[in-house]
């Protein structure tokens, strides 16, 4: 089974513009949107929710009033500043608890109670371009990693079950553990690069995390033409480094233009669009299915 | 006063709105970079550094000397940073969250306190000296922010009570964990939105995680205007006028706006008309914010 | 082969012999358990560490090391999980990857899969 993941070191470079244009390309797929935190696929996928799940992750303490005796054993325990006297009651301010479960099993009077924590929704959907898994986490919460396992684990089974060859993901941003989560297991990066002051240390963090866990990847300069020389001293370093660079995209209203149609790049014609069609034949080439 | 320039994903022109701020504000500032997974803001500030900090996180260390094989510190740790492998404890320090769970239960006092390298604080001037500088960096590999961004908040509250001034942080970028955190200790949550479905999008979203901080939340769109997505901006402004939040500028979407990120300048620079718009901005977000606290009253009750 | 090893653990997709190698150590979802002295199989299923958000890998070494296991056959094992082995004294033949678990124990028996000292990038 392929497993394709576009990625970016940071949000806003294309990433989702480029996911959405890959999946209306690919055949025999399960697309897969791993941005739990934000995700923004589904508003051009359109999917039609099938199955709908919990998400189940962690613990948050909760103090039983009836049966503590406010002696703040807990708070002094309390590394995160999570437990707070409000009119002589200490309460766990659940912004700040971090589910460590110490003052769960340190309380003398054994007052404190350790629910599961809701941190959001996961999804199973058809939409616009095929079979859709996808999530919602709810906000604050910071298990994101373990969510996006759960839905590459979901998403291989779902298409081993039906058939499916390949798995297209819309990575999560930025270089920390969701997106460590999103590489994990994956056959091909594609890398979504612009040409700003962060975009060269962006790229080489996200080339690093690549090579750490012996994914493949393979470039595409977005907006090149706004920084032209940034553009090829990125373009330079995928030529040092092996990475294949899959091409560049030019800065283009078209895109906002499609993104406001509901409609993927590819889905008309238009000469971004046509480039990306491009790309995507030449990943076939890089990676080709079984 | 203290404003995080937050947004719901990176992207929305955070940074952007940021340095310019910075750069016209006229009242002694300290500006603040909180985006400790990937600090931008020094790209375009270019600060002088004055001093730096080692920030760390107390971890366990054990004293095998003293250890009892008890296994207590290993049953109360949940995140699996001690292990115990044929009833031998075994430390993994770069797995802990610094609970101190552990410390708690040994008894037999074989724990002792080590630290943990979280990441970098950086103070200094930026602007030719006028503006106090202050950015936190993680350090490659380390993957907990929040207790970073504690000592961060710390180190701006010592900064200010050497000399007092307004606060201005470019906050992470999204609506969990570290985007909280930063926007916890502030007056004011400047919201930048982007008028795009996916930006709108995104935009909703961080307004929806702020809500519950019952916060001085204020908006500044970046991008309006842009061709086709007059929908796009209407949408905002609803939005705004929906939910009572002062919509505070409009930044235009151009070409040569992008071009100036792409080159690490400031918007402000660019043309007199640019400074004008930012320095509306400035002038509006010292304004007391009248409308959002009536807004905001209804959340507050349902909440407590 | 040293004669120390007697039972040895090979990642995998599934509970028997003929199941693919599954590359991932911490997130595998089993292990195939062989008793190199009479050949006999056992599985271990590995499926609470695979959702783990952080831990997966010290988790499933806890596990290996529970189950008296001297020698793993695995893919991909993160520095972590390899520490984590090196602490429970169990020792890892890593870019075991493709094929079925009877190709890898084969391999083994053959001398074919060195032991690492260290982690593979």
């Amino acid at each position: 089974m392929r497993e394709i993941v576009v990625i970016s070191g940071k949000g806003g470079t294309g990433k989702t513009t480029i996911s959405a244009a890959f999946a209306y390309l690919a055949e025999n797929k399960v697309i897969c949107d791993l941005d739990v935190d934000a995700p923004d696929l589904h508003i051009l996928l359109e999917p039609a929710i099938r199955e709908r799940h919990d998400f189940i992750s962690g613990h948050k303490a909760v103090i039983q009033q009836d049966v503590c005796v406010q002696c703040g054993q807990c708070a002094n325990l309390c590394a995160f500043a999570a437990v707070q006297v409000k009119e002589g009651r200490h309460v766990v301010d659940e912004l700040r608890c971090e589910g460590c479960g110490v003052c769960v099993a340190l309380c003398p009077q054994k007052a404190i109670v350790f629910p599961d924590s809701h941190c959001g929704q996961w999804y199973v959907s058809d939409s616009r371009f095929g079979l859709m898994v996808h999530a919602q986490l709810f906000p604050g919460e910071e298990n994101s990693g373990r969510l996006v396992s759960l839905l590459k684990t979901e998403a291989r089974q779902r298409a081993r079950a039906v058939g499916l060859g390949t798995i297209l993901c819309d990575g999560s941003p930025g270089v920390g553990c969701p997106v460590i989560s999103s590489l994990s297991g994956a056959g091909l990066a594609v890398g979504v690069v612009e040409p700003t002051p962060s975009g060269r240390h962006d790229f080489m963090r996200i080339a690093d995390l690549c090579r750490h866990f012996r994914v493949p990847l393979a470039v595409i300069i977005n907006k090149e033409d706004l920084n032209p020389a940034e553009a090829e001293a990125i373009a330079g370093l995928c030529a040092e480094q092996g990475h294949t660079l899959l091409g560049r995209l030019p800065f283009d209203p078209v895109v906002t233009t499609a993104m406001v149609c509901r409609k993927a790049l590819t889905e008309f014609d238009n000469v971004v669009g046509n480039s990306l069609k491009d790309m995507w034949s030449a990943l076939q080439a890089l990676y080709p299915g079984k | 006063m203290r404003i995080a320039v937050a947004s719901g994903k990176g992207g929305a022109g955070k940074t952007s709105v940021t340095a310019s701020l910075a750069s016209i504000w006229d009242t002694p500032l300290i500006v603040a970079d909180a985006d400790v997974e990937a600090p931008n803001l020094h790209l375009f500030l270019h600060p002088q550094i004055e001093e730096e900090r080692y920030c760390g996180l107390d971890v366990p260390r054990l004293e095998i000397t003293r250890c009892t094989q008890c296994g207590l510190c290993r049953d109360i740790c949940t995140y699996k940073a001690i292990a115990a492998f044929a009833g031998r404890i075994s430390i993994f320090p770069d797995m802990c969250h610094g609970c101190g769970g552990c410390f708690a239960v040994c008894s037999a006092g074989a724990l002792e306190r080590t630290q943990r390298e979280l990441g970098i604080l950086q103070r200094g001037t930026v602007l030719e000296g006028r503006v106090r500088f202050l950015m936190g960096r993680t350090r490659i590999g380390e993957a907990m922010t929040p207790p970073l961004l504690r000592q961060e908040h710390l180190f701006l509250q010592e900064m200010q009570a050497v000399l007092p001034a307004d606060i201005l942080l470019d906050a992470p970028p999204g609506v969990s964990c570290p985007a909280m955190t930063a926007a916890r200790d502030v007056d004011v949550i400047l919201l930048v939105a982007d008028p795009t479905p996916f930006g709108f999008h995104d935009f909703r979203l961080a307004h929806q995680a702020f809500l519950p901080m019952h916060k001085d939340v204020r908006v500044v769109i970046n991008r309006a205007g842009a061709a086709d997505n007059a929908a796009g901006d209407a949408a905002v402004r609803a939005y705004c006028r929906e939910h009572g939040l002062p919509l505070l500028a409009e930044l235009p979407f151009e070409r040569v706006a992008a071009e100036q990120y792409a080159l690490g300048g400031l918007l402000v620079h660019l043309s007199e008309q640019w400074q004008q718009r930012f320095e509306a901005l400035r002038d509006a977000l010292r304004q007391p914010n009248v409308g959002a606290t009536v807004a905001q009253r209804p959340q507050e009750a349902h909440h407590a | 082969m040293p004669d120390f090893i007697r039972k040895i653990a090979v990642s995998s997709e599934g509970p028997s012999l003929d199941d693919a190698v599954d590359p991932r150590f911490g997130r595998a979802g089993g292990f195939v358990v062989v008793d190199m002295t009479d050949m006999s199989v056992d599985y271990i299923d590995n499926g609470a560490s695979q959702t783990m958000a952080m831990g997966a890998g010290i988790e499933t070494a806890e596990r290996m090391a529970r189950a008296g296991v001297q020698a793993v056959l695995s893919g991909y094992v993160g520095p972590k999980a390899f520490a984590a082995l090196e602490a429970a004294g169990v020792r890892v033949c890593q870019n075991v990857d493709g094929g079925s678990v009877r190709d890898a124990v084969e391999r083994f028996c053959r001398g074919e899969l060195p032991f690492a000292d260290a982690p593979n990038r």
